[in-house]
């Protein structure tokens, strides 16, 4: 039965608080950041999408230099905040700290930058100064971390950029797609206002492109575009049942945790999710978290193949959450349009297909899950349909772009998840740093 | 046969080489029972003399990258109590505690009388030795005492002589860092009949500023003084001097017992082979208190057996004639760093220090995330400095690689002709 407020105040507030607390005090973070050893052309900093200088905003956490610290973070990654929150890093600049190799307990790169940035918001420090006007002005569609990131590092060379978002809020995926014992929805709005502080970029929200503005139209008015609109649909399983209720996507589910409320979203006893990726964990999580008694995550490879990181994974099994690995979606199955049960399939590894990863394929075998809702998160789709009505070129409903960020049309640019299909927040910063700075080149600034 | 660490420093016993200081954590006998009780050989009872009076605050300290006083500094005088306890106090220890060395710092007023009287009440305690305090860098040299006698060979010589007059137990003299060499005033003690020689004392200094307030530290209302330095960052400039005593034809006659910066067993082993018989501790007791004593002891005891020594004066003064003149040093003698790469974690100190302060004999292969470092064996001049900064241990090590098979120093290399600048 799918049942809204199944805990009281107290219970939601335990379940959704920070995973990853910050340091508690300045020595807490000193001895950490004393450990570092300030390695040189850092392997920690290579791993970093935005290249953020890691040894070098660790070392003025020792010196007392914590503005100089965040500067040196933000200078890179704009939202260096929420990254040290959301970011994948033990695959990124943790798992690359060169502490793995001696079998020691790596630097806590994420919690020492969380410790200079938040510091950085906190007390609103203007790190950057935005250059007198130069009268170029730039509109860029979505305030998520691609067009956030693209919009301070134009404002801060004077050009004048309006946002279009077609949310009421800014922040993109870091407000409506992640996890929110990761970041709260006022951290976001936080960041958000901390980056739109430097003056200069105008939010215009609720409006979507394709609906309230139209790509032709900002082309004339603006002396560039930048694209940032990201993904947003799930991905159907197409087997049939998908329509029964109690059949939800992971995206719907998530943005629905962080609109409406914790109480005011509805979560089943016997809960089931689709995929194994960052979201998915997200969504397993969230539906325990709300009190579901039940969630089984079914993936259709194995822990060697799934998307997601081990961190994440065990986040979800610490949480109860069974996982059935080489298991794919058959038939959703339901009773007066209710979902009552999924059948599986089993599966076996086959050859590797072509993201080198080895192939699912089908033994005949079936098992049957009784569950009131299933979670499907096997992946975001491109908005194929709003790209096919412009004349961008296209992959699949990927913006085609060359690697800083531009378009077949000439003024337009974009960068994110609308041309990578879906990466992590840090890629999406840097690719609107990239798209800025080709802006920038192209008007001659 | 088990190791022992017996020390007969001029017939004064002590159960292991290991005194406390004369300082605050033996100025009197709730203290100096407490170190007893945990195993110290013995004690430097804190300087007696004249009247003082002391201020508040005493002490600062340098940290380094979150290691808490790395070096300490103090402004106390000598003992502020009154002469008639401490005497009593020392008494009553010794009594407690027969088998410890109990000597006492002194620090009299300017004149034989002073020295004299002072040195009588001491013997009549039953002290076993005593220490002239010509060291201390901080208030008393302002009334001609401490430093002020041990910077000026002719005074330290005119006190030690008065000194001899009158006592009639063995006599350490206490050195003064604070001059360019300790020997013109050890000698001019030695000449004057001291039976020993202790060093050094601390070293003045400044630890740091408040970056708030503008004032150095340690802070008395609002104005700081140069104050004593001491703890492990001076142990290489002590050291240093117990070299130069150690050497020196007239000084090293008597036996000195070292100071400076001693806080493991190994920083007592080095002290002891430079030509220590005793080693003092100060700052390490007074950052973790009297059980440090434990592994000072059991740590040289293995090591003792470990090479085979039975008693310390089986090492004393092993390594003195191992420092030796520049120009004697064998210019034959090379070595090249070489890189273990199974050890190597890539975090390229090694390279950017030789890159950037040394020879530029590192090279660098770019790799995503981790680059990979060789050594340029025809650059590398083996001056240690990669290996020094590597944070896994032996993964640079250096290796033989000498530039002729027979010894050749500077003196005979300008003596043939040798060409310079080979590198």
């Amino acid at each position: 039965m799918l049942e809204k407020k199944r805990l009281n105040t107290a219970e939601y507030d335990a379940n959704f608080s920070d995973i990853h607390p910050p340091f508690e005090t300045r020595d807490a973070a000193l001895v950490e950041a004393n450990r570092c050893l300030f390695c040189y052309d850092a392997p920690c900093t290579k791993s970093c999408p935005t290249g953020i200088n890691v040894p070098k905003f660790i070392k003025q956490i020792t010196t007392d230099n914590l503005k100089g610290s965040a500067h040196t973070i933000l200078s890179s990654n704009i939202m260096g905040a929420g990254c040290s929150k959301v970011c994948p890093v033990e695959k990124l600049c943790e798992g690359a700290c060169v502490f793995n190799l001696m079998e020691e307990a790596p630097i806590p790169i994420a919690k020492l930058q969380r410790y200079s940035t938040e510091k950085a918001l906190e007390q609103n420090w203007q790190l950057f100064q935005r250059k007198p006007s130069n009268g170029k002005r730039v509109a860029v569609i979505g305030a998520g971390p691609a067009g956030l990131s693209c919009a301070h590092s134009l404002a801060r060379e004077g050009v004048s950029v309006t946002i279009y978002e077609k949310e009421e809020k800014g922040g993109g995926l870091m407000t409506y797609g992640i996890a929110a014992y990761k970041v709260t929805p006022q951290f976001c709005e936080d960041e958000v206002n901390y980056i739109l502080s430097i003056g200069g970029i105008k939010v215009k929200y609720g409006q979507a492109l394709g609906k309230q503005i139209q790509l032709s139209d900002l082309q004339q008015q603006y002396d560039a575009v930048y694209l940032a609109f990201g993904v947003g649909l799930a991905r159907s399983l197409s087997i049939p049942g998908e329509e029964l209720s109690g059949v939800t996507d992971a995206i719907g589910f998530i943005y629905d945790i962080r609109t409406k409320g914790f109480s005011a979203v509805s979560v089943g006893d016997k809960v089931v999710v689709i995929g194994m990726g960052m979201t998915a964990i997200d969504a397993a999580t969230q539906a325990k978290r709300l009190g579901a008694k039940e969630v089984t995550m079914v993936y259709r490879r194995t822990e060697t193949e799934m998307p997601c990181t081990k961190a994440e994974l065990d986040i979800a099994k610490l949480d109860g959450c069974e996982i059935i690995w080489l298991a794919a979606p058959k038939t959703l199955i339901g009773k007066d349009g209710q979902l009552t049960a999924i059948e599986c399939e089993r599966m076996e590894l086959g050859a590797p297909d072509s993201s080198g990863r080895r192939s699912p394929v089908v033994t005949g075998e079936t098992f049957v899950l009784e569950t009131d809702m299933v979670i499907k998160a096997a992946g975001q789709m491109p908005y194929t349909d709003l790209v096919s009505k412009t004349s961008l070129q296209h992959k699949n409903g990927c913006v085609t772009t060359d690697a800083n960020g531009v378009t077949n049309l000439t003024g337009v640019f974009a960068g994110g998840d609308c041309v990578n299909g879906g990466k992590e927040v840090v890629d999406a910063v840097q690719a609107g740093k990239d798209g800025a700075k080709a802006i920038l080149s192209y008007l001659n600034l | 046969m088990a190791a022992s660490l017996h020390t007969d420093f001029l017939g004064i016993q002590s159960p292991n080489p290991f005194w406390l200081a004369s300082a605050p954590p033996t100025d009197k006998k709730i203290n100096v029972l407490r170190a007893f009780e945990a195993g110290w050989g013995g004690v430097v009872w804190k300087t007696l003399g004249s009247q003082v009076k002391n201020v508040s605050s005493r002490y600062s300290a340098v940290d380094f990258n979150g290691t808490r006083v790395m070096g300490l500094n103090n402004i106390e005088l000598i003992s502020d109590r009154p002469l008639e306890i401490n005497l009593r106090e020392i008494r009553e220890c010794i009594k407690l505690f027969p088998d410890r060395a109990m000597i006492v710092s002194l620090m009299a007023d300017n004149n034989r009388e002073s020295w004299h009287e002072l040195i009588n009440q001491v013997e009549d305690t039953g002290a076993h030795g005593i220490e002239l305090n010509f060291g201390c860098p901080h208030g008393m040299t302002e009334r001609g005492m401490g430093a002020a006698v041990g910077q000026d060979p002719e005074i330290a010589r005119m006190v030690v002589e008065w000194v001899m007059e009158k006592a009639t137990i063995p006599v350490i003299t206490k050195l003064t860092p604070n001059v360019h060499s300790p020997v013109p005033t050890g000698k001019a003690c030695v000449e004057a009949g001291t039976n020993a020689l202790s060093l050094i004392n601390t070293i003045q200094s400044v630890t740091g500023i408040d970056l708030d307030s503008f004032v150095p530290n340690p802070n008395v209302g609002g104005k700081s003084v140069f104050g004593g330095y001491c703890g492990p960052a001076v142990k290489p400039i002590a050291l240093k001097m117990l070299t130069n005593i150690s050497q020196n034809n007239t000084t090293k006659k008597v036996p000195i017992s070292g100071i400076g910066g001693i806080s493991t067993w190994k920083d007592a082993v080095e002290f002891m082979l430079l030509g220590s018989t005793s080693v003092q501790v100060c700052t390490a007791v007074m950052k973790h208190g009297f059980r440090i004593i434990e592994d000072l002891c059991d740590g040289m005891l293995n090591w003792m057996e470990e090479k085979g020594f039975e008693k310390t004066t089986d090492f004393i003064g092993k390594s003195v004639d191992n420092i030796t003149h520049w120009e004697d040093l064998d210019i034959n003698f090379h070595h090249i760093a070489k890189i273990n790469p199974d050890k190597c974690i890539h975090c390229g100190l090694c390279y950017i220090v030789c890159e950037d302060t040394s020879h530029q004999s590192i090279q660098l292969t770019y790799g995503k995330p981790y680059n990979t470092y060789t050594v340029k064996e025809e650059e590398c001049v083996g001056c240690n400095l990669c290996k020094l900064v590597c944070p896994v241990n032996d993964c640079i090590t250096m290796e033989e690689n000498r530039v002729a098979p027979e010894y050749l120093n500077w003196k005979d290399f300008q003596r043939l002709g040798l060409p310079l600048n080979d590198h």
